[in-house]
């Protein structure tokens, strides 16, 4: 693999984890994050915002054959903003200006002089966030943990 | 045949403002609030997403608002809304296996990986109404223990790996996966389409034939393999960026049901499995689905049809809600043109059979006049 497609790989695992992250972040949480930063590019939309479905699949007996379980409520935006990145964004819900907003942190990603910033005031406070919600509902799940004891049946 | 009527516009308007007030009930007392619904009522919610086919719990609020408490009516109004809306795409295949498990027990293996978490159930506690809970009084806060930091194997891999239960068959990857919203239905049906319409099934009429299968109507010796609710990322494929995201999280229910071991002359002994994958916290669902899943098997297991819940047509035909309330409650519309010709024909046959019966008697007596004379 040449050095450019390395770094290319890298770019698209980093884009990946960024808009993961910004997509099951609370919209709250995401704007006060935003707020933090003061960036206040121009925005342009390209497509959307648009509120629609994707289909949810689940596999038979949890490894098998895939099959649909139902939908789920979804939308999805493309901005490009002063600087001339384009950034996409889809999340699940219909709040389109968390979108929108997920959307332009996308593109600002992909600005070198940007990324820095965006990563240290967004995405990773975001990220710590969501796993110290997740430990908290693993704690309290882990105070249900039981241990049955099998009763001996019979005479003795 | 039904024939439709016009007029009634002034009368049906004012039925429905008064629904409105009906709805809202004592104006004195405050109205619920979906944070409310979505927070406090949050089993009823997810019902209404898994029978509705449609995650969103604050859509799900909202219907069950409009429809006063009514679950079908609000499952009816979601259905009615994911119609209006494109679809975007499909998910990859959740891993239930990555799950963010709140709850985890099986009933067949005591100890295991990652322990038996009972999380939030109703299970254990007395059934006794709370007079508490008519007030609003502070709940204490979780306790908190260490989280062991194992992973939740799944127990069917646990069975798996010595061969003791069948795998799950991956069918042609090439094929297209099912979709009953999107082709008509065909018997049979293949899996993929069966667990789809359990999904979305109405959860009592799965329940009671989940039921019958344990009372005797095709037996099949369940186990309940593992139950694990919990959360997992929604992966979707973007195409202008080329790899997938995770767009958000949803939470599942999910049944193992562990069931009676076969063998044939090809085929040694083993486990044999159902499955039940839900929407929201929704374990009664679930092992319904589970255990109606492993009944639909028959004729792919060689067993013999025998009981309703084996019967793929009248299962899978008849546990959407939405399609039975639409048909059943069709008969309290106007039929004024359709009874009118029933009525119109049971006069007819009426007439038909006195005019039989007086001409019989008439024969009757003419032939017994005759024989009189004869004698």
């Amino acid at each position: 693999m040449s050095l450019v497609d390395n770094r290319q790989e890298e770019g698209a695992a980093g884009r990946q984890r960024l808009l993961s992250v910004l997509a099951k972040a609370s919209a709250g949480e995401l704007l006060a994050c935003w707020k933090r930063t003061a960036l206040d590019p121009s925005v342009e939309l390209l497509r959307g915002p648009e509120s629609g479905l994707v289909a949810l699949q689940g596999r038979a007996g949890g490894t098998g054959q895939p099959f649909h379980v139902g939908e789920v409520s979804a939308t999805r935006v493309t901005v490009r903003i002063g600087s001339g990145h384009v950034g996409h964004a889809m999340i699940s819900g219909r709040d389109s200006r968390k979108a929108q907003l997920v959307a332009v942190i996308d593109a600002l990603a992909q600005d070198p002089a940007q990324a820095g910033l965006i990563e240290r005031e967004i995405v990773a406070p975001l990220e710590r966030l969501a796993s110290e919600a997740d430990a908290k509902l693993r704690e309290e799940t882990a105070a249900t943990r039981v241990n049955f004891f099998t009763m001996v049946r019979g005479e003795d | 045949m039904y024939v439709a009527v016009k007029g009634g516009e002034a009368a049906i308007a004012n039925a429905h403002r008064l629904l409105a007030a009906r709805r809202r009930g004592d104006a004195n007392v405050p109205g619920l609030t979906l944070e409310q619904i979505a927070g406090q009522l949050s089993l009823a919610v997810d019902r209404v997403m898994g029978e509705g086919s449609l995650y969103d719990p604050e859509l799900a609020a909202l219907a069950i608002k409009q429809a006063r408490g009514d679950l079908i009516e609000a499952v009816f109004l979601l259905r009615a809304y994911r119609t209006t809306l494109p679809r975007f795409g499909h998910s990859e295949p959740m891993d239930t296996g990555r799950m963010v498990v709140e709850r985890r027990i099986s009933a067949i293996y005591k100890d295991l990986p990652g322990g038996q978490l009972l999380g939030p159930t109703f299970d254990y506690t007395h059934r006794l109404l709370d007079p508490e809970l008519a007030g609003d009084a502070p709940v204490d806060a979780p306790e908190t223990g260490e989280d062991a930091n194992e992973r939740v194997v799944r127990v069917s891999d646990i069975l798996g790996d010595e061969g003791l239960i069948e795998d799950d068959p991956l069918a042609d990857a090439s094929r297209p996966v099912a979709d009953i919203t999107r082709t008509p239905t065909e018997y049979p049906m293949d899996r993929d389409a069966r667990l789809q319409t359990l999904a979305r099934g109405d959860e009592g009429f799965l329940l009671a034939l989940a039921y019958s299968t344990q009372r005797g109507y095709a037996r099949s010796h369940p186990f309940v393999g593992e139950i694990r609710i919990g959360e997992v990322d929604v992966e979707v494929m973007i195409p202008e960026l080329g790899f997938t995201v995770a767009i958000g999280r949803v939470k599942l229910t999910e049944c193992q049901m562990v069931n009676q071991f076969q063998g044939s002359a090809k085929a040694p002994p083993q486990f044999t499995r159902g499955y039940g994958l839900v929407f929201g916290h929704a374990e009664r669902k679930a092992m319904a689905m589970s255990l109606c899943d492993r009944a639909l098997r028959a004729s792919e297991l060689g067993e013999d049809i025998v009981a309703p819940a084996q019967d793929e047509e009248f299962v899978l035909s008849h546990c959407d809600n939405v399609q039975a309330t639409g048909f059943v409650e069709h008969l309290k519309l106007p039929h004024y043109v359709d009874f009118q010709a029933e009525l119109d024909l049971v006069r007819r046959m009426r007439a038909e059979h006195f005019e039989a019966a007086t001409k019989a008697a008439d024969e009757t007596a003419a032939t017994d006049d005759t024989m009189e004379a004869a004698e």
